[in-house]
């Protein structure tokens, strides 16, 4: 059908609207645009937290600081599952787009697979180091550092959850306009969690360790 | 199994309370026995309750504004007359910890329940009809913000009869906020009220930015778009950026509460001012937001009943987003005196006073648009007039406090509140009033009564100024906010006329309600038959009052600023097109409705620590929220014959009135008879 | 059928403005994965002078978010993406007012108001 040049038309400000609403094919591009604007919001949580990060991560209260508690390698391996994650996901999304319905669920699995061990490599950090007698009570750093990783995890934890929704409408209704357009945003979602973790594992993580 | 709820949250010991619960009481048991007796359930359910349609949820909002109104001035009454009675060694009728609960009650329901829906209410009614669209982008996401706006609603009220509210003021300062010195429910149900509520905001915001980016009518360019659209898209954009600091730093307030975290504790390295530093980020940006779709309405309002173009149509747009922008950098001057020094008080000292400058900007528009024209002083344009001059009265006592030096003596007096209150009630409440009397025959098909308005504007007008003048002299004089008692006998006179200002206010209130009860009693003959009642120059004018619920049975062409005026001056304002088309849309949902009522669930669990109840309220809105998902049933088409009957009998009713009038009523002398 | 209509040849070209490819991916990829072990090497490493560790961890931060918002997240100048490019680099200017704000604000504020994270010899 299209020509490369005229298949590009969908443009996020795209000043004239088609009105009527005869044509159902504005429809997609109106939910990534209100998408993206959430996720924009959403980085602005992730702002207050940072910002709260930086100005309370010096008060350690006396108590146990970053570079004493922070195992680097671990965080590596954190890091690592998440970013394959972000590459399958990746691959769902060229699925998607050929039109292989097998192929989105299969590669949704391998992502929700990454994406949930990650979730259990933080959620045993975390544990670990209450255990230690390092928890968010302990002083205003831990308090703004649980937070900070604990908000991110558990916006992983809701892409997970939201990726167990997709597969099974995907499995269900195939490919539709409506499930595509879901897929969309949550590609959109969860490429944008890695991003939010490249801050975190520099300025929390590594940071703390110097 | 009920947390910390007990029969002993129900506050016995307090009669102003207790009274007031039995009214609330009588009264809904009343309003439920009507409701029932007359049938209107079903009606309300079907019709307004589970509706998309952005014109009834407007409605909804402003409907609800209106009671809560009605409370929060209730909290100002009592302050006043609280003050005017507490001088020297009389206590007054109202403890300290109770007047407390009320004055942060009164910020609290003022901001949020008040002044938010009032704009939030407008924006939903009127952005679609001006750009030409059918409803917003996300209907259903229309309807949830308002349900979870009333779960907030919910919370606040119940407050008052089951357990206390927060006694710390409306943006709940730690460590006053903090569960050391404020161990009851108060804090949290203003925590999770304002969450749930927040919610419902940002998500409004991205609805109605996506609303006007993308579906504004063809040719509609950004540059041809009326200015109230303008106002609202800059302030929903305010709204985005803002509402995710005031979430964050509620939810770090939270953490402390609820789970022993140290953001701002006074032990274990937590920081109090960083709290009122983020509070502010948001807390500026908002006050932007109440404001400029208040200035939106003012230049409808100015340009159509002064017969003229709005003057300075680009320097209106280019001010408003300057104001949007600048508004992020001005926040410090709300906390001069908390020790940041001079440097950084000096910054941001000047940037507070640029802010003011687009503001000036747009007054000069406004009386550049007046200057020359054909003014017709009717109630919008007396409100409009009316805040002109209370506005800029207000706006210089800022630009005052925004000298550092000038600030430390004045911060925290109730020379601060006069100011505030000023901008809010000369800038926000009007500037509502005003919109409300210009639109409301949009909305319903009959206008408003002028008399009653006209009463009310008078009232209010006379009674602000007797309920604020003699604070911005007390605050000179010394006088501190939030007094429950004073020992200056010196002030007391002008506390008492403080307040007989504030009943010439509640007799402006009661003036309100009386114009609504008369104009729904005379609504035959306040009947508004053309759609068009005051010669208007937007595009909601152009259909009829109120309007079809898919708004525009043919989405209008536009070539230019204004295109439906320029249609009334060239005579093809109301050509009916030869074919109809079937419309489509969405589909009423209760879903909303369910999540806002779990979400209240959810509110109440948290804040009396019920959490298996709280795992129900969250579990049900995410639940609602799937199943919703999995609905494939959502929207429908209207046939094109049944668009066609109602538009043909719109325009015979047209070409009735047209063919009635001998010289045209509120319209330009070039409008041919069709 | 979904609805796409993309052919095979049409993948590469005007298509990756909003779509990629299996080689952009991979691309991606590989790119973030040398950067996050070049992030991890400059503090883990103990090769990189003290001084240069945190320029070092924040020049390869930015470049992989730039990697990832290029190569998954699709941004560019391409006319479909323009819109996005300008709402994020607002949102990233209010980001930018928040953080460095609030470092500003309560460096001084701490200072003059002495709080314990200010002092040198801790205040009981």
């Amino acid at each position: 059908m299209s020509s490369p040049a005229v298949s590009a038309a969908h443009g996020a400000l795209d000043g004239v609207s088609h009105g009527g609403d005869a044509h159902h094919h504005d429809d997609g591009s109106k939910t990534l645009l209100g998408f993206w604007i959430y996720l924009m919001s959403d980085c602005l949580i992730f702002s207050g937290l940072f910002a709260t990060f930086a100005v309370l991560g010096n008060s350690t209260a006396g108590g146990p600081t970053a570079k004493e508690l922070f195992e680097l390698p671990y965080v590596l391996g954190e890091t690592m599952l998440l970013l394959i994650s972000s590459v399958t996901f990746g691959m769902a999304m060229l699925g998607m787009h050929a039109g292989r319905k097998g192929s989105v669920v299969a590669w949704l699995a391998v992502t929700f697979v990454f994406g949930a061990g990650f979730i259990g490599m933080e959620v045993y950090e975390f544990a670990k180091l209450i255990h230690e007698g390092a928890g968010p009570s302990t002083s205003a750093f831990l308090s703004s550092y649980f937070t900070l990783v604990g908000t991110h995890g558990l916006h992983v934890t809701c892409g997970l959850i939201w990726l167990v929704v997709m597969m099974d409408q995907i499995r269900r209704f195939g490919l539709t306009d409506a499930t595509q357009r879901r897929l969309s945003c949550l590609s959109l979602f969860w490429h944008f969690l890695d991003i939010v973790w490249i801050c975190v594992f520099t300025f929390v993580y590594l940071r703390g360790a110097i | 199994m009920f947390g910390k709820l007990t029969l002993d949250a129900i506050p016995y010991h307090e009669p102003i309370v207790m009274v007031t619960l039995a009214a609330v009481l009588l009264g809904g048991a009343a309003t439920l026995a009507a409701l029932t007796k007359f049938r209107l359930w079903g009606y309300l359910w079907k019709e307004w309750f589970t509706s998309v349609d952005h014109k009834k949820i407007g409605i909804m909002y402003i409907i609800v504004a209106l009671v809560m109104l009605l409370r929060g001035f209730a909290d100002a009454i009592m302050m006043r007359l609280q003050q005017a009675m507490a001088a020297g060694e009389s206590a007054g009728y109202l403890p300290p910890h109770h007047f407390d609960q009320v004055f942060t009650a009164h910020g609290v329901i003022m901001i949020f329940f008040v002044a938010m829906p009032f704009i939030t209410g407008l924006m939903n009614l009127v952005v679609p009809l001006q750009i030409g669209a059918r409803d917003v982008a996300y209907p259903f996401l229309n309807s949830l913000s308002f349900w979870l706006f009333v779960s907030g609603v919910v919370l606040v009220m119940m407050s008052l009869f089951v357990g206390d509210f927060a006694a710390t003021g409306w943006l709940a300062y730690p460590p006053l906020s903090g569960l050391q010195y404020s161990p009851t429910v108060g804090v949290d149900y203003y925590i999770w009220s304002l969450q749930l509520s927040g919610l419902g905001t940002t998500l409004s915001g991205i609805n109605f930015i996506v609303t006007i980016m993308k579906m504004r009518a063809p040719g509609m360019t950004l540059m041809k778009m009326p200015v109230f659209t303008w106002t609202s898209l800059v302030t929903n954009i305010l709204i985005v950026a803002a509402f995710p600091i005031l979430t964050v730093t509620l939810a770090l307030l939270t953490a402390d509460r609820y789970l022993d975290m140290h953001f701002f504790t006074n032990e274990l390295g937590g920081n109090a001012m960083m709290y009122v530093n983020l509070i502010w980020i948001w807390g500026h940006p908002e006050v932007y937001i109440l404001i400029l779709p208040c200035f939106g309405a003012y230049s409808e309002i100015v340009a159509t009943f002064s017969k003229k173009p709005l003057f300075g149509y680009k320097s209106m747009v280019y001010a408003t987003s300057c104001i949007g922008v600048l508004s992020f950098v001005v926040w410090l001057h709300h906390f001069f005196t908390m020790g940041s020094g001079a440097s950084v008080n000096a910054f941001f000292g000047i940037t507070t006073m640029i802010i003011s400058v687009p503001t000036g900007a747009k007054l000069f528009n406004w009386l550049f648009t007046m200057y020359r024209g054909r003014v017709e002083f009717n109630v919008p344009m007396l409100w409009t007039v009316g805040f002109m001059v209370t506005f800029v009265i207000g706006g210089v006592t800022g630009v005052l406090m925004a000298v550092p030096g000038a600030d430390f003596v004045l911060h925290n007096s109730v020379f601060l509140i006069a100011h505030f209150h000023n901008v809010i009630i000369g800038g926000v409440v009007f500037g509502v009033f005003a919109a409300i009397n210009y639109w409301f025959p949009k909305a319903f098909g009959f206008r408003l009564n002028e008399f009653w308005g006209k009463a009310s504007f008078w009232c209010w007008l006379v009674g602000f100024y007797m309920a604020f003048m003699p604070l911005y002299v007390l605050g000179l004089k010394g006088m501190t906010r939030r007094m429950n008692h004073y020992a200056n006998p010196e002030w007391q006179p002008y506390l008492i006329v403080a307040a007989l200002g504030a009943a010439v206010i509640a007799v402006g209130i009661f003036c309100t309600l009386v114009q609504f009860y008369v104009s729904i009693r005379d609504r035959k003959k306040l009947t508004d038959p053309s759609g068009d009642p005051w010669g208007g120059r937007t595009l909601e004018w152009a259909i009829s009052s109120p309007a079809p619920f898919y708004n525009f049975a043919i989405v209008p062409q536009i070539n230019q600023l204004d295109q439906f005026w320029e249609d009334k001056q060239n005579g093809v304002a109301y050509v009916q097109p030869a074919k109809y088309e079937d419309i489509h849309m969405p589909r009423n949902t209760g879903v909303g409705v369910v999540m806002g009522a779990f979400g209240t669930v959810l509110g109440f669990a948290l804040v009396w620590h019920i959490w298996w109840l709280a795992a129900v309220g969250l579990l049900g809105m995410i639940g609602a929220f799937i199943a919703r998902a999995y609905d494939r049933d959502v929207d429908y088409w209207v046939p094109a014959a049944e668009v066609e009957k109602i538009e043909r009998s719109r325009h015979a009713q047209l070409k009735q009135f047209q063919t009635t009038q001998v010289a045209p009523v509120a319209a330009p002398q070039r409008q041919k008879v069709a | 059928m979904s609805g796409n209509h993309h052919s095979h040849d049409a993948h590469l070209g005007a298509e990756h403005a909003d779509h990629g490819s299996t080689k952009s991916y991979l691309t991606g990829f590989i790119l973030s994965m040398v950067l996050t072990l070049a992030s991890f090497g400059v503090v883990m490493s103990g090769k990189v002078p003290h001084d240069l560790m945190m320029p070092g961890i924040i020049v390869f931060g930015v470049a992989q978010l730039i990697v990832q918002l290029v190569y998954f997240l699709h941004m560019g100048t391409s006319p479909s993406q323009r819109g996005n490019l300008s709402i994020m680099l607002f949102t990233i200017l209010i980001l930018a007012i928040v953080v460095v704000g609030s470092l500003w604000v309560l460096h001084n504020m701490n200072v003059n108001m002495m709080h314990p994270t200010s002092q040198m010899v801790p205040v009981e």
